[in-house]
């Protein structure tokens, strides 16, 4: 009746998950009946949960991000905790709880945290800067979150009931097929990752259509901003790369549900096949991560110098070119499997050859602060904080790419620091930025700016005190992933390491009470003119929040970076430009399509992990009839008359010619 | 706004790393560190780990410096600093941003080129002795070394003669695993219906840590086993000496079955068809997990990994 | 497909014949593109998607084509015959899926309706071919569970038969719509994907049908 599901299944003998899991659920109960007894629900309902507006949707993933990747976190300190402790000792953790720790680390900072957070900053910005109304999709975007949801939804779940992997984030087999992996982890880990992956393949479809589609009239392509170019990038990126996960996943999954034969260890199975397929998803996916980080940087660096961008065409360039080379060196993420002195050196040096993209994009970061005048906020200190760390993070990268050093310190903590290093660097300080520098636009206030600096002071030493002790253990030939260990050498690096991730701690309660103080006192850090930042892309040019419809009349952008002419021009001229015509406004209709769907999909994923057949075609059926009801539906869309469009906007333009009136007399 | 950058604050982690490494550099002699090349392979790899580190680092290390410097002069509070807010592309700049990490990819490909090809593991070493052939199996959660021409094999222990190349067939009986001995040369994969290749040499006795770096599932710790190098003769007696169980059939099943913390123990009279018909996959593979949480009878949905 | 546009006017500023302010002058200023555009364009990004799923399940197949673990080989197992009259059913009810494009333009119902069901016989005779094919197999003991080879058959020619499945679905929904509520523009987009989508399965089936079975007989 209820496939493998038991009583068994809810760990009643392991205080740590149930504690946790308990916490979890305290505070999510307490959370919705806060909402309800405030009487806030349909608010919530109809504002946020069935919202297809790109702003509300973008901001619910960053929030799904930073739960995650707060999780994620926890994960870390208890990896670097056991490890500090482990030295000939059991730890605290026995082999079967490390190993499932280790592995939600890694999906959930990578898939559930690095990809909602970047996913949801591109929905937020991208339709702002080309000057649209939305995306292209709506209620596809609204139901690719609703699915990144369902897939963390499962992840958690796994806490609670049943368990999670224990193979590592990436499930090698033969290790994850049935026979050595007969429980319910690895397929939790299977569905969580295959549904949320529709909803990011959908999401790239979503965006690629939105950027090449419905930019304003007369943005050319080398008029959109930089952080356009690499969502474009990254999102084409997603549209090849994911389902080639996808597929291999489905194939692993075939393997572990009705015996077929992909990469098991009889009948012919090849592993290395899977060890192929699967990083030729997973090289694309750090620059999926990446490539909109470096967007981030381009323009917070450009926005916080005073100028332009430089070299924005050889920026274009180098986007595209590491958008295709990424293609190209999958293999260097396993030179040891033995492809021979051909194989690995072409990879090796494909490798090589995009880090000369990425070097370019650092020199023109450069040189657009050369000759600028730099103001140190929090985004830009995020920013400077990349561009340091993350060339250390490029340097053991490509120190990585030649296979006979790989041969020595593949899978060591060498590794381990190096993707840490770029991707932290990378991702998590462009994340930081982004969300510093568009927080109020998303909120109409600023945030505190003591409290960033405290945290990204906090992070950027704790980052190096956890991490270069890693490099160091690589040297001395400690591997990843070891619940124990007994080399005497090792344990005071490791000890070190342990010592760093308190000081991030530090910088993750910075950060909280950042947040904290910041919603305390949002009414003293206002932002009334919508370019708290002096901007330099159309986002800045609408109110903070903006409008449901985002631009009251299309802008018909004439040059790049077309809303600072026409600052300038307001500035000279001490007024702003003549009113606009204003129209009616055509915009979709909120949907429950999304939320509905994801609900669905939940059951249709957690049916499958415990075999529970007749729920699983339950769930297929509400999740096809959902989409019927979607296609049935008359009216998709609802009209803004001019007479209200007209009173937001002039309240905008007022506040702004304000604004221009008192610099102008200062 | 005030500028909040300390200069002093931000020390490059590599140039962090180079000096802690130099410091404890007596340490990495005695560590099994991969600096500390016990052999030709890892001697040859550590030469192109330090060049290649090199080569970067006049990269890196101005880029650096640079980025510092620029943002420190100019701050918006630095009034000698000149404002160029039209200083947005340089054909100049770009011809050198674009060229100088291309040639020096280009140098390091060349680096990569002749390194992956001499320092390839199926490679034998340049030596004229016959290489000495060992067979490596791993197991869950041990390491099983055959000798082949020496009738004997040795578990979790690899005992290796001084001065003379080794060549080594490796594969799994079970999932992945990787062979590594830090001290003595690369790393490279067992897999379970493949062979790989591995030749190395010690040049020097003394005893090495060998461990796997492809985690392998729960008692993945225990896949490290000491690699004893010693004289020829020493290696000749303790060939001699070796005492054990014959390793046939029946002991390969026992070993296929999972189990945790396996003291070091030897086989006299091997079979020596079976390393073949493991990697050919003609016996069955390692068994998986015996023992879980379930319900008497029912599906094992969380297993523990052999006790 | 673009001869339904023909009876509206212009308004996609990269046509040719486009009278409006904003004439895209090939450096992609043109503004916002029409609905049909945008809904195409996506659709379209979608199949390219799918097309990499059945690259990797192709890749998959290549690699596995000889690991037959002492079961049948290709040539053992495909029967050209039954593979030569799928092929037909297929390519049949993507001519009658033209049709039933034609038919939409003219606004046509019961045209629409036949051509339509026409299509979606032909795709179910071929999966009812494609199924009973599998049951062979597998009542011999060749299923996908016999070997690597077969697995990675059974995936790659199953993946294509879902599908169709999920197409003959999707068709019945296009029935039911044109039927209840008329030729609507968004019900006219959302055939143009379905119809993007059937010939898609054309394209995939052919590559099957070459690389797979005609390949595997062959040499």
């Amino acid at each position: 009746m209820l496939g493998r599901l038991g009583w068994d299944a809810i760990p009643l003998d392991q205080p740590i998950p149930l504690i946790a899991g308990a916490v979890v659920m305290l505070i999510l109960l307490g959370i919705v009946a806060w909402v309800i007894a405030r009487g806030l629900a349909p608010y919530f309902w109809n504002e946020w949960i069935t919202s297809v507006d790109h702003k509300h949707i973008g901001i619910m993933y960053v929030l799904l991000g930073l739960v995650m990747l707060f999780r994620g976190f926890i994960d870390a300190i208890m990896m670097r905790s056991q490890q500090a402790l482990a030295f000939h000792a059991q730890g605290y953790l026995p082999p079967e709880h490390y190993d499932q720790i280790f592995s939600a680390h890694g999906t959930l900072m990578i898939l559930f945290g690095a990809m909602p957070l970047v996913i949801g900053i591109m929905n937020f910005v991208v339709p702002l800067q080309l000057g649209a109304r939305d995306v292209a999709f709506p209620t596809l975007n609204s139901v690719s979150f609703w699915l990144t949801a369902t897939g963390a939804l499962l992840v958690n779940i796994s806490l609670v009931i049943g368990e999670f992997s224990r193979v590592g984030w990436l499930p090698y087999p033969p290790l994850s097929e049935l026979r050595y992996s007969p429980g319910v982890g690895v397929d939790y880990y299977l569905w969580a990752v295959q549904i949320s992956g529709i909803g990011t393949l959908l999401t790239g479809i979503n965006f690629v259509t939105t950027i090449l589609k419905i930019r304003a009239p007369g943005m050319t392509y080398l008029r959109m901003p930089m952080f356009c170019w690499t969502a474009l990038a990254s999102c084409l990126l997603i549209i090849a790369a994911f389902p080639v996960l996808t597929a291999t996943l489905a194939m692993l999954t075939l393997d572990r549900y009705l015996g077929f034969h992909f990469f098991t260890n009889e009948a012919g199975g090849n592993a290395m096949m899977f060890v192929n397929l699967i990083w030729a998803w997973g090289h694309p996916e750090v620059y999926i991560l990446v490539l909109p980080a470096f967007g981030v940087y381009s323009e917070v660096i450009s926005t916080f110098s005073g100028k332009p961008l430089f070299g924005y065409r050889s920026m274009v360039m180098a986007t595209l070119f590491i958008c295709i080379v990424s293609f190209c060196v999958w293999l260097h993420h396993f030179f040891t499997m033995g492809a021979g002195g051909d194989v690995n050196a072409v990879f090796g040096i494909a490798s090589g050859i995009i880090a000369v993209g990425t070097g370019v994009k650092m020199y023109n970061w450069l040189f657009t602060m050369y000759g600028g005048r730099i103001r140190f906020t929090t985004p830009m200190l995020w920013s400077l904080g990349f561009m340091t760390t993350f060339i250390t993070g490029g340097l053991t990268g490509v120190l990585l790419a030649v296979p006979p050093v790989d041969f020595m310190v593949h899978n060591s903590l060498f590794l381990v620091a190096h993707f840490h290093h770029v991707i932290v660097g990378g991702v998590v300080f462009a994340v930081m930025a982004a969300m510093a520098y568009w927080w109020p636009k998303a909120f109409g206030f600023r945030l505190h700016e003591g409290w960033g600096r405290a945290a990204f002071w906090f992070a950027l030493a704790g980052f190096y005190v956890t991490f270069v002790p890693m490099y160091v253990l690589g040297i001395l030939g400690m591997t990843r992933r070891l619940q124990q260990y007994d080399v005497a050498d090792w344990h005071p690096w490791v000890l070190v390491s342990g010592v760093g991730i308190v000081i991030l701690i530090g910088g993750v309660i910075c950060q909280v009470a950042q947040l904290a103080v910041s919603i305390a006192h949002r009414n003293e850090l206002r932002d009334l003119t919508g370019d708290p930042w002096d901007g330099r892309t159309l986002e800045w040019a609408t109110s903070s929040p903006p409008p449901v419809f985002n631009f009251a009349v299309l802008p018909q952008v004439k040059d790049a970076e077309y809303y600072w002419e026409v600052k300038r021009h307001a500035r000279e001229a001490a007024r702003l430009g003549r009113e606009p015509d204003y129209e009616a406004i055509e915009m979709p209709r909120n949907s429950p399509t999304g939320f509905v769907c994801a609900f669905f999909a939940t059951f249709v994923g957690f049916a499958l992990i415990w075999h529970i057949w007749w729920l699983m075609i339950l769930g297929l059926i509400g999740a096809y009839a959902t989409f019927v009801v979607f296609a049935w539906r008359d009216v998709p869309e609802y009209i803004i008359p001019a007479d209200e469009v007209a009173p937001i906007d002039r309240a905008n333009r007022e506040a702004r010619q304000e604004a221009l009136a008192g610099a102008a007399t200062t | 706004m005030k500028s909040s950058i300390s200069r002093s604050a931000r020390v490059s982690p590599a140039v962090l790393l180079w000096a802690l490494s130099i410091s404890f550099a007596p340490d990495f002699a005695q560590a099994d560190s991969i600096l500390a090349p016990a052999g030709p392979i890892a001697a040859g790899n550590r030469i192109i780990l330090l060049d290649a580190l090199v080569i970067m680092l006049a990269i890196v290390v101005p880029t650096m410096i640079a980025t510092l410097a620029f943002a420190w002069w100019y701050r918006d509070s630095n009034t000698r600093a000149v404002y160029r807010p039209g200083f947005t592309y340089s054909g100049k700049l770009e011809l050198l941003v674009w060229s100088i990490p291309t040639l020096v990819i280009f140098f390091l490909g060349g680096v990569i080129w002749i390194g992956s090809h001499k320092l390839d593991p199926f490679l034998p070493l340049p030596s004229k002795m016959k290489p000495l052939e060992i067979d490596v199996i791993s197991f869950d959660w041990k390491w099983l070394f055959i000798y082949p021409d020496q009738r004997i094999a040795s578990v979790n222990r690899l005992v290796i003669p001084v001065g003379r190349p080794l060549h080594f067939r490796i594969t799994s009986a079970s999932v992945f695993n990787a062979f590594f001995v830090p001290r003595l040369g690369s790393m490279i994969y067992a897999m379970n219906g493949m062979v790989t290749q591995l030749n190395l040499q010690a040049d020097r006795p003394g005893t090495y840590l060998g461990l796997s770096t492809m985690f392998s599932g729960d008692g993945f710790p225990d896949m490290k086993f000491d690699s004893v190098a010693v004289s020829a003769t020493q290696f000749a007696r303790w060939t001699a000496g070796v005492k054990g169980a014959p390793l046939d059939l029946g002991a390969v099943s026992r070993l296929l079955r999972q189990s945790r913390g396996v003291v070091p123990y030897t086989y006299r009279g091997v079979d020596t068809a079976l390393f073949d018909a493991i990697a050919a996959r003609k016996l069955p593979p390692g068994e998986g997990p015996a023992t879980g949480r379930s319900r008497p009878g029912g599906p094992n949905v969380m297993p523990r990994g052999g006790r | 497909m673009s001869t339904a546009d023909s009876t509206l006017p212009i308004s996609d500023p990269y046509r040719l014949g486009y009278r409006g302010p904003n004439l895209a002058r090939g450096h992609g200023g043109g503004g916002p593109a029409t609905k049909r555009v945008i809904v195409g364009y996506g659709f379209w990004l979608f199949l390219l998607s799918d097309i990499v799923v059945f690259s990797c399940l192709f890749a998959a197949y290549a690699v596995l084509a000889d690991a037959t673990a002492g079961g049948p080989r290709a040539r053992d197992i495909f029967d050209l015959d039954r593979v030569a009259i799928e092929t037909a059913c297929l390519l049949a009810s993507s001519f009658f899926c033209g049709l039933a494009t034609i038919a939409v333009a003219q606004r046509n119902q019961i045209l629409t309706q036949a051509a339509l069901a026409i299509t979606g016989l032909l795709g179910l005779a071929f999966l009812l071919l494609e199924a009973s094919e599998f049951a062979n197999l597998y009542a011999h003991g060749d299923g996908p569970t016999r070997s690597a080879f077969l697995s990675g058959f059974f995936t790659l020619v199953g993946c294509h038969g879902l599908h169709v499945t999920v197409g003959l679905l999707w068709l019945g929904t296009m029935m039911a719509q044109f039927l209840a509520k008329g030729f609507r523009p968004d019900i006219g987009r959302r055939f143009l994907c379905f119809s993007m989508f059937w010939h898609f399965l054309d394209i995939i089936w052919v590559a099957i049908f070459s690389l797979v079975y005609l390949v595997g007989t062959r040499l």
